[in-house]
Parts: structure tokens; sequence; C-alpha cells
């Protein structure tokens, strides 16, 4: 019989495991690195070229700039929305006409650049000048302005046409059989059961959609909208002082960070129900 | 040296007019706009148009493999273990998936300018330095293009399951060897919708090098309609080529999607 008489006295911890240097991590440190160095060069350079008369004369203008673009996204967007309706009825509808009017519609608003659709409204309708004024919309299509908001209208309803369709189709067959064994008509079905599925499915390429809006009304600038691009352009063909692109840049990056942090905490808020 | 290059790219340049869709001796132009506004040769502008056409796809086509690549291993790197590539590469896909692609090409139009001269500077050259806008172009979108291909990628890496992994190693395959032979012909078929997208959505954003002075469709077709006062024929006419190249790409994409699901069972 032998037993432990003492006890043995506690052993420092083992050493830490050496992480080994991988490849990964030489790289990853590298391109931080790189980053690093580029968020400091541009910082130096915007500290260089710093002068705060520059700031004091286009700071309010790039406000101005960036107001002028949130409303034409908004309003855009809006309008889109309200156009979309149709289109994407016309989209699901069993009428042959209506569903080719509607996909040809979708097909050249989603296949051609914006820029060139653009071009098309602002220069195009020009040589309609005689028609449209005598209904008296020329007022409306001189303005550049306007022609942007319309472009852009036209544009993003194609894309929400989808998006709604999309969704709509997502819903699963057995939610319509359902309703219907419920007795609930076609119209109460849809906007009470259909609906609300497919707007959840809906809500993040709708969140998309503006981004890509917000990030495509750059190219009014080419049509001369002073918007925060055009601003900026401005601002760089009297100064050629390359920090108005950045500063811009910097605009633009936390329009969208802000619109696509806000966007995932409505998704959250509104799909709580289906965590589980 | 010099002498085979040229004679190379006369060939190139024969070959590519004689099947040149717009212009060539069967193309819709010379066939069917012979004495129109948009007849090939002096009198029209169907060969500035043809010109324009052909550096649109091939911008879209030379930044394609470029963005691929780039996309590829960013989507690599972002299924990385270590947390400073990950950092590194998110960086890099936030800012060029938040920035307008009108704003990325002008920081890199005008940013490699400035540091083009400034090189220069500091190895004693001075004067003007210009950057062909072929090039910033190719470089700004496929700095766009590898940002949201690289999501893509991720998507379609994570649906693969990780016993292909395993099945990988259990087979005694290389990782590079797992990668290539199990993972990526899945990896494709999985982000090949995604990836004809993104294509569209090049094939659109070329558009925008116009503005930095590269003569493609719209800054030819803007040329037109500036010269002949014709803005609408001609800016529908560069819309109607944009369709063209849509369809026939989604033509290709839906292909290639057939061509990638061939040894999948029949449903």
């Amino acid at each position: 019989m032998s037993h432990a008489e003492t006890m043995l006295p506690a052993l420092p911890p083992p050493p830490e495991a050496q992480k080994r240097y991988t490849l990964s991590r030489l790289l990853g440190r590298a391109l931080l690195g790189v980053w690093l160095a580029a968020s400091v060069g541009i910082f130096l350079f915007a500290v260089d070229s710093w002068s705060p008369e520059k700031f004091a004369k286009y700071g309010p203008s790039f406000l101005s700039g960036l107001r002028v673009t949130l409303t034409l996204v908004a309003i855009s967007v809006v309008l889109g929305g309200v156009l979309s309706l149709p289109i994407a009825y016309g989209r699901m509808t069993k009428n042959k006409v209506l569903s080719w009017i509607a996909y040809g519609y979708v097909y050249f608003f989603r296949g051609t650049p914006l820029i060139a659709q653009l071009f098309l409204v602002y220069y195009g309708l020009g040589s309609f000048r005689p028609y449209l004024e005598a209904i008296g919309l020329w007022s409306l299509f001189k303005d550049a302005w306007f022609c942007a908001l319309f472009t852009f209208t036209l544009n993003t309803a194609a894309y929400q046409a989808e998006i709604l369709r999309g969704a709509i189709e997502s819903v699963p067959r057995g939610q319509h059989e359902g309703a219907a064994a419920l007795g609930l008509p076609k119209r109460v079905a849809f906007f009470k059961i259909i609906l609300p599925q497919a707007m959840i499915v809906a809500l993040r390429p709708y969140g998309n959609e503006i981004i890509l809006m917000i990030k495509g009304s750059a190219v009014v600038a080419i049509v001369t909208v002073f918007d925060l691009m055009g601003e900026t352009r401005r601002a760089f063909s009297r100064t050629y002082d390359f920090q108005m692109y950045l500063w811009a840049a910097v605009l633009y990056l936390i329009m969208v960070e802000i619109l696509r942090n806000l966007w995932a905490w409505i998704e959250t808020r509104l799909t709580r129900h289906l965590k589980r | 040296m010099q002498a085979a290059f040229a004679a190379l790219s006369s060939i190139v340049s024969w070959f590519a007019s004689m099947i040149d869709p717009i212009c060539g001796p069967i193309g819709i132009f010379r066939l069917f706009a012979q004495d129109t506004l948009l007849s090939c040769g002096d009198t029209g502008w169907g060969d500035e148009i043809a010109q324009g056409f052909m550096i649109t796809v091939s911008l879209a086509i030379c930044t394609l493999p470029i963005g691929l690549l780039l996309g590829f291993f960013i989507a690599v790197a972002k299924q990385s273990e270590e947390k400073s590539l990950r950092l590194a590469v998110n960086i890099y896909t936030t800012l060029f998936r938040g920035l307008p692609e009108l704003l990325t090409l002008f920081i890199v139009y005008y940013g490699l300018q400035i540091l083009a001269q400034q090189a220069m500077a500091a190895i004693g050259f001075e004067g003007p330095v210009e950057i062909n806008a072929f090039v910033a172009g190719m470089i700004a979108l496929s700095f766009v293009f590898s940002a949201y291909c690289s999501e893509v990628l991720l998507s379609a890496f994570k649906a693969i399951p990780q016993g292909q992994y395993e099945a990988g190693d259990a087979l005694g395959l290389h990782r590079g060897k797992t990668m290539r032979l199990i993972i990526l012909p899945q990896l494709v078929r999985i982000a090949l919708p995604g990836l004809g997208n993104l294509w569209m959505a090049l094939l659109k954003d070329t558009a925008l090098v116009s503005i930095i002075g590269l003569s493609d469709i719209l800054r030819q077709t803007g040329i037109a309609a500036r010269v002949t006062k014709n803005a609408f024929e001609f800016f529908s006419i560069a819309c109607l080529l944009f369709l063209i190249l849509a369809m026939l790409s989604s033509l290709v994409f839906s292909a290639l999607e057939r061509w990638t699901k061939r040894s999948e069972a029949a449903r």
C-alpha cells in the first residue's frame, strides 16, 4: 500500500504555443500595411494641400451637392416605386401583349447603361423640341435636373419591378392554396398573406437598389447637374486639387455605409419573428 | 521585335476588320445603311461607331480576367483564418462597392496621373504625363468588378459543403489539386448566374470611360450626335448596341450554364 504523502507543487502554466508565421499572416500584415501607408499618404497629402479658404469656399457647395444627390435619389426611388407597380403587374399577367410590353421595358432599362439613357433623354429629346413645346413639356425637359429625375425614375422602376416580381413569385404556392382553402378572396389573400411575405424577401434588394441609385446618380454630373459629383468636378476644375475627389469619395462612402447599416438594422428588426 | 509586333498587330486588325459585325464586309451597317448617316466610310458615322463598339467590347473583355482572378483571390482571403488578412480585403471590398464607379474612375485616372507625374519628376523628367484612358478604365473597372466578384464567389464557396474538402484530403490530394479538381468545378456552377449579372454590370459600366476620353460607343455616338444634330437617333443606336451586347452575353451565359451542368443528373 502506498499513497501520496504530499501534494505535488503547482506547475507553472505551459509556455504559450508559438504561433507559426504563416504565409497568410504575412500577406495580411503586408496588405494592412499597404492600407495604412495609403491612408497615411492620403492624410499627409490632405494636410499638405489643406487650405482654409478652399474649405470655406467649396465646403458649402459640397453640402448643397449632397442635398441635390439625396433629393434626386429619394424622389426618383419613390416615383419609380409607384411606376414599378403596373410594370410588375404587366410582367406577371397572363395577357401576352401587356407582358411583352413590360418585358421590353424592363429589358431596355436593365440592358443599357444609365448614362446612355440619360444622354438619350437629355440630348435626344431635344430633337423633339417642337412637339414638346406644343404640349408644354419643353420647359421641363430642357432642365437637366428634371431630365435626370425622369431617367432615374424610369430606370429604377424597371429594377424595382423585377424586385417586386421576384419577391412575389418567391412566396410558395402553398400560401396561395392555403388562402384559397380558408375561403379568402383573392384580393385579401394577396394583401394580407402574399404581400407581407414578399416584402420581407424584397427588403434587401430594395436597399441594394437605393445604394445603386446613389452610386449611379453620380453620372448626372456629366449633364451639368451639380450634385455631389458635379460640385466635385467643378471644384476640381477650378483648383486642380485632387483632394476634392477624395472628399467626395468620403462623403459617398459615408452615405452608402449609413444606408447599408440602417438597412441591416431594419432587416433584423422586421424578421425577428423568423428567428428561432 | 518591333517589326514583328507591328506585323502581328496589322494581321490582328485585318482579321478584326474582316469579322467586324458592324462595318465589315458583311456588317449590318454596310448591308443595310448604305447611303445614310450610318454608312461606313467618310460620309457616314458607321465606321466610327464600329470602332467604339470594338473598344467597348475589348475593354470589357480585358477587364474580365483581371477582375475574376483578383476577385477569386479576395474570396479565398476572406475565408482565411487570419484576422488581418480578412480585415485588409474587407476594407478593399467596402471601399470599391461603396464608391460610385464614376468616382473610382476619376480617382484612378487623375490619381495615377499625379502619381506618375511625381514619379517622373523624381527621376528628373519634367513635363506632362498622360495616362492611357483605356488602362485607367481597365484598372478602375477591375477594382469594382473584383470587389463584387469576391462577394459572389464567397457565397458560392460557402455553398460547397466542408465534406468536399475532406473528401479531397481523404483521397490524398494536395490542397491546390483539391481546389482545382473538386472545388472549382462546383464553384463555377454555383457562381455562374451571379457572375453573369456582374458581367452585364461591367458591360454597362464601360460606358463611363467615355467621360475620361476613351472613344467607346457612347463617345463616338455623342460626337456624331453633336455634329449631325441627330441626337436621338445616335443615342438610340448606342442604347441598341448595348442591348445587343447584353443579348449576346445572355446567350453565351446560358450556353455556359448548360455546359457546366452537363454532368448533373437530369431532373
